[in-house]
């Protein structure tokens, strides 16, 4: 799992030959600690004017106590003192050449027209090259199908290209996401910008994340264990990144109900064990296993807050040679039994209000692999299960999403060939693979009680990666 | 205000025209320049032989000898020598803080008229012995044999005759009042073109209260200046950008142009009550109806050196029950393009106005056209103790001119300090 080549090119001399001969330059992405602020650095704030987000943002700002920094700019100070933020002022004709900044926010809400896109440019120009390593940029826009005329859907869905190439220049370990926020739903955005500015966010650049309005306000929630008091259901929990949501899931609060199959049992409950859950021993794909999972959680629990799909197999051949065994059970595991399993909860009203469906695609889902028919197929239909279940759920006061992991360094893709492997690693903004936590992290903002906006959505955890892109 | 108190007249001022260090007047000391304008006032309202309430002034940079530089410069001066007099001193505050005093003692009923000055010299500044060598000669005063004293003495060193000259350096932070400013201005924001413009509108507008003989009476000629030496009337922003800067590093935006250079001057005003003023039949030319200083803590605090004026200012306009849009002038003193700068911004952030001040809404900008609009110091150079007479004596002038409406005066000292003042027009 160790990346070597990382850990050469962090040392003097790595640097300096990489840097010579052009090699990609992977820096040691800051992770989360708990007990950590949600950023460590300052953070500039800067609106094109007429935006409708200064609010909203100053507010998680402060509610964050990070340092803030602001254009003197009418709206934003108003909205900045309204919420009690003593932010301190930026104007980059005026200051010092050594000023940097942890974060970009950049709320483009205000630009309604392709003309006006100049704003992002006004803005970006004079500070992109202040941001530190790890940092942060976030542009945050009107969802185009919101936009009240076509020229401003024009100019919102523009800021796609400009997120996803700031993404690819800025190196060093900064993330660049754009954030739709529907109009209404200005007040749900507090879990996902402390997300994306926070190191949990640490392997997402290039995303574009659709913020819809919720009426579930989460006041008073402890944001160092948002999910106390909630159970959650976890499937593939023995090993891997499900160990790792596991983990986190259990750090911000939930009880985990680790769910693995019988030859994994003893791993279970080592996970489960360590983290205080309890483990259910069952064959996902097996004709029972929705009615037993439920009889389980309405026994121990009374029912459920959160679903996280995680269990998932690979068995790789290409297509013609693929036998129908092959195809069968990576379809059944991936993409049958987590259908099947929320219809059970769902059917049996098992799922608790502000209730979480977690899935997992991946990126070969979105772009497609060779020699993955069957799991390119079963992963592109989670993104099916998320969009067919979207609306749905939303009147339910539920929410469905997914992650899709890029190169994620684990024991499947350590016991990759190396060719393959390292362009896996490098071939991302990143330039190197991501860590199981990375892809729990994305998967406790779904699950976070505040996220209940954030609905539908499907986020690469791939560090941008070049596939599929 | 007391309603007890009486209406101050503020019936006007004279200086001398403000020289830079080592020119003109580098061998002019405090106590010339101070008796000289005082005579100059005595003059213009014959006041020579008169036996006055007080008089109240001071110099920053001041001599030992000079403990009691006023009342010195009034036993030399034509004014009546029963005329008492006591020297104040706020750094930059000093002018304005010495109006205040003459004005509330008046209010008061304490006194009738009295007379607010201040002077500075940079030139013939006070050079004080070496710090070491000041010990050593206390030490052999002290002695009590001839073996202690040679014992004593014997401690002397080199060294030691390496004077101590006056710095323009904060005593707690050992920053210069520019550096503290290039601090404060990058806070802000301040740009080097605004402050540059500042700069160049402050020497456009000194010239044409020359021109017009705004300044005739306000000014009278002395050792051969006739107008401030530092006043560049073809001054422009252009010229002024290609100044280098000297405070805040390479990348500074403060220069010797939008900074005010160290100068030499006296300045000093007339305040009467008003039965005083029409019993000698001088025209009222305004009222000094309000005042307030304030200080800020800049060397723990997060405060800048000379933001003391943006907190002064709301706490007498709440007094006064005014908005600061509600002035016809606006007198800010210019230490430092970027001082004015900065206290504007200040007054127009909503962050800064709730945060600092506790203000639900910001105090607003000002009408630019209303700014200094007879110079500043920028133009004319800030001889410290100065500043304040010369402001209050062209605010006075300019309300007697329109006859209607009020002025505000904004002034930041050394030391995080600020003072304000408000003054009206005789028939407001």
């Amino acid at each position: 799992m160790s990346d070597r080549y990382q850990q050469l090119i962090n040392t003097p001399i790595g640097k300096l030959v990489s840097k010579q001969v052009g090699l990609p330059q992977p820096v040691r992405l800051e992770r989360y600690q708990p007990g950590q602020p949600v950023i460590d650095g300052a953070v500039l704030f800067g609106a094109a004017p007429g935006g409708r987000l200064a609010g909203a943002v100053t507010g998680v700002l402060a509610a964050i106590g990070a340092e803030v920094h602001t254009p003197m700019q009418e709206d934003i100070r108003t909205a900045a003192a309204g919420v009690g933020l003593d932010a301190k002022v930026f104007n980059p004709a005026a200051a010092p050449a050594e000023a940097r900044f942890k974060a970009l926010v950049f709320d483009a809400t205000g630009i309604g027209s392709s003309e006006q896109l100049r704003e992002a440019w006004a803005f970006f120009h004079p500070t992109i090259r202040r941001v530190q390593a790890s940092g942060r940029v976030i542009i945050l826009g009107t969802p185009p199908k919101d936009a009240q005329t076509p020229p401003e859907a024009v100019a919102q869905r523009a800021l796609e290209g400009l997120t996803r190439s700031i993404g690819k220049e800025v190196r060093q370990g900064t993330a660049a996401q754009l954030l739709y926020v529907a109009p209404g739903a200005e007040a749900a955005i507090e879990s996902t910008l402390r997300f994306l500015l926070s190191p949990k966010s640490a392997y997402v650049s290039g995303q574009v994340v659709r913020i819809g309005p919720s009426e579930l306000v989460a006041d008073d929630l402890d944001w160092e264990r948002p999910m106390s008091g909630k159970v959650a259901v976890l499937t593939g929990a023995s090993r891997g990144i499900g160990a790792a949501i596991a983990e986190v899931l259990a750090r911000d609060g939930a009880h985990v109900v680790g769910v693995d199959i019988a030859a994994q049992a003893a791993e279970l409950d080592s996970v489960t064990g360590a983290i205080g859950g309890s483990s259910l021993i069952l064959d996902i794909t097996s004709e029972t296993a929705p009615v037993e999972l439920a009889a389980h959680l309405l026994e121990h629990h009374g029912g459920v807050d959160v679903v996280v799909h995680n269990a998932g197999i690979t068995r790789d051949k290409t297509l013609g040679r693929m036998s129908d065994e092959l195809w069968d059970s990576v379809l059944g595991v991936n993409l049958i039994a987590p259908q099947r399993i929320d219809r059970e909860l769902f059917g049996r009203n098992l799922m608790r209000p502000n209730g979480r469906i977690v899935l997992v695609s991946s990126i070969s889902g979105i772009a497609g692999n060779a020699g993955q028919t069957n799991y390119s197929t079963s992963k592109a239909g989670v993104i099916g299960v998320v969009e067919a279940w979207a609306s749905a759920l939303a009147r339910k006061k539920a929410t469905i999403n997914a992650v899709a992991p890029g190169f994620i360094e684990t024991q499947m893709t350590a016991a990759m060939p190396i060719g393959t492997r390292e362009a896996g690693r490098r071939m991302n903004s990143m330039a190197q693979g991501g860590l199981p936590i990375d892809v729990a992290e994305a998967i406790a903002w779904y699950a976070n009680p505040a996220s209940a906006g954030v609905n539908g959505n499907v986020v690469r955890v791939c560090g941008q990666s070049l596939l599929g892109a | 205000m007391n309603a007890n108190a009486r209406r101050v007249a503020v019936l006007g001022g004279i200086r001398i025209p403000f020289a830079r260090q080592d020119g003109p007047y580098a061998r002019a000391s405090n106590q010339d320049m101070l008796t000289y304008t005082l005579d100059a006032l005595a003059s213009k309202f014959n006041l020579e032989g008169e036996s006055l309430g007080e008089v109240a002034a001071g110099a920053v940079l001041k001599h030992s000898r000079d403990f009691n530089l006023t009342r010195e410069s009034v036993l030399g001066s034509k004014l009546a020598p029963e005329t008492p007099a006591y020297d104040v001193q706020q750094a930059c505050g000093t002018g304005l803080e010495a109006t205040i005093l003459v004005a509330n003692k008046i209010a008061l009923g304490q006194i009738d008229a009295g007379i607010a000055a201040g002077v500075d010299t940079t030139s013939d500044a006070p050079i004080a012995l070496n710090e070491d060598l000041r010990e050593v000669l206390l030490e052999v005063n002290r002695a009590n044999s001839n073996t202690q004293r040679l014992r004593a003495l014997a401690r002397i060193r080199p060294q030691q005759i390496v004077p101590a000259i006056p710095r323009n350096a904060e005593p707690r932070t050992g920053l210069s009042m520019g550096e503290h400013t290039a601090i404060m201005a990058t806070e802000w924001g301040i740009g080097r073109e605004e402050q540059d413009e500042l700069a160049a509108s402050s020497h456009r507008h000194l010239a044409a209260a020359y021109d017009t003989g705004f300044l005739d009476d306000l000014v009278t000629p002395f050792l051969g200046l006739e107008r401030d030496q530092n006043l560049r009337p073809d001054s422009s922003p252009e010229k002024l950008a290609k100044l280098r800067p000297v405070f805040g590093g390479p990348d500074g935006t403060m220069t010797a142009g939008n900074s005010t250079p160290l100068s030499d001057g006296a300045s000093s005003v007339l305040l009467a009550s008003e039965e005083w003023a029409a019993a000698r039949g001088i025209p009222v030319q305004a009222y000094f109806t309000e005042a307030q200083t304030a200080g800020v803590d800049y060397v723990n605090g997060s405060e800048g050196l000379l933001m003391a004026p943006a907190y002064a200012m709301p706490r007498m306009l709440d007094r006064a029950g005014r908005g600061l849009q509600d002035f016809d002038f606006y007198e800010i003193h210019e230490a430092f393009a970027a001082q004015v700068l900065c206290t504007l911004r200040a007054w127009e952030d909503p962050v800064f106005c709730r945060e600092r001040l506790g203000r639900a809404q910001p105090l607003g900008a000002i009408d630019r056209d209303k700014l200094n609009v007879h110079g500043g110091s920028l133009g004319a150079g800030h001889p410290f103790g100065a500043t304040g007479g010369r402001i209050v004596a062209n605010l006075a002038k300019a309300l007697s001119e329109t006859g209607t409406g009020r002025g505000v005066i904004s002034i930041c000292a050394a030391g995080g300090l600020g003072v304000t003042a408000i003054m009206q027009a005789a028939d407001v």
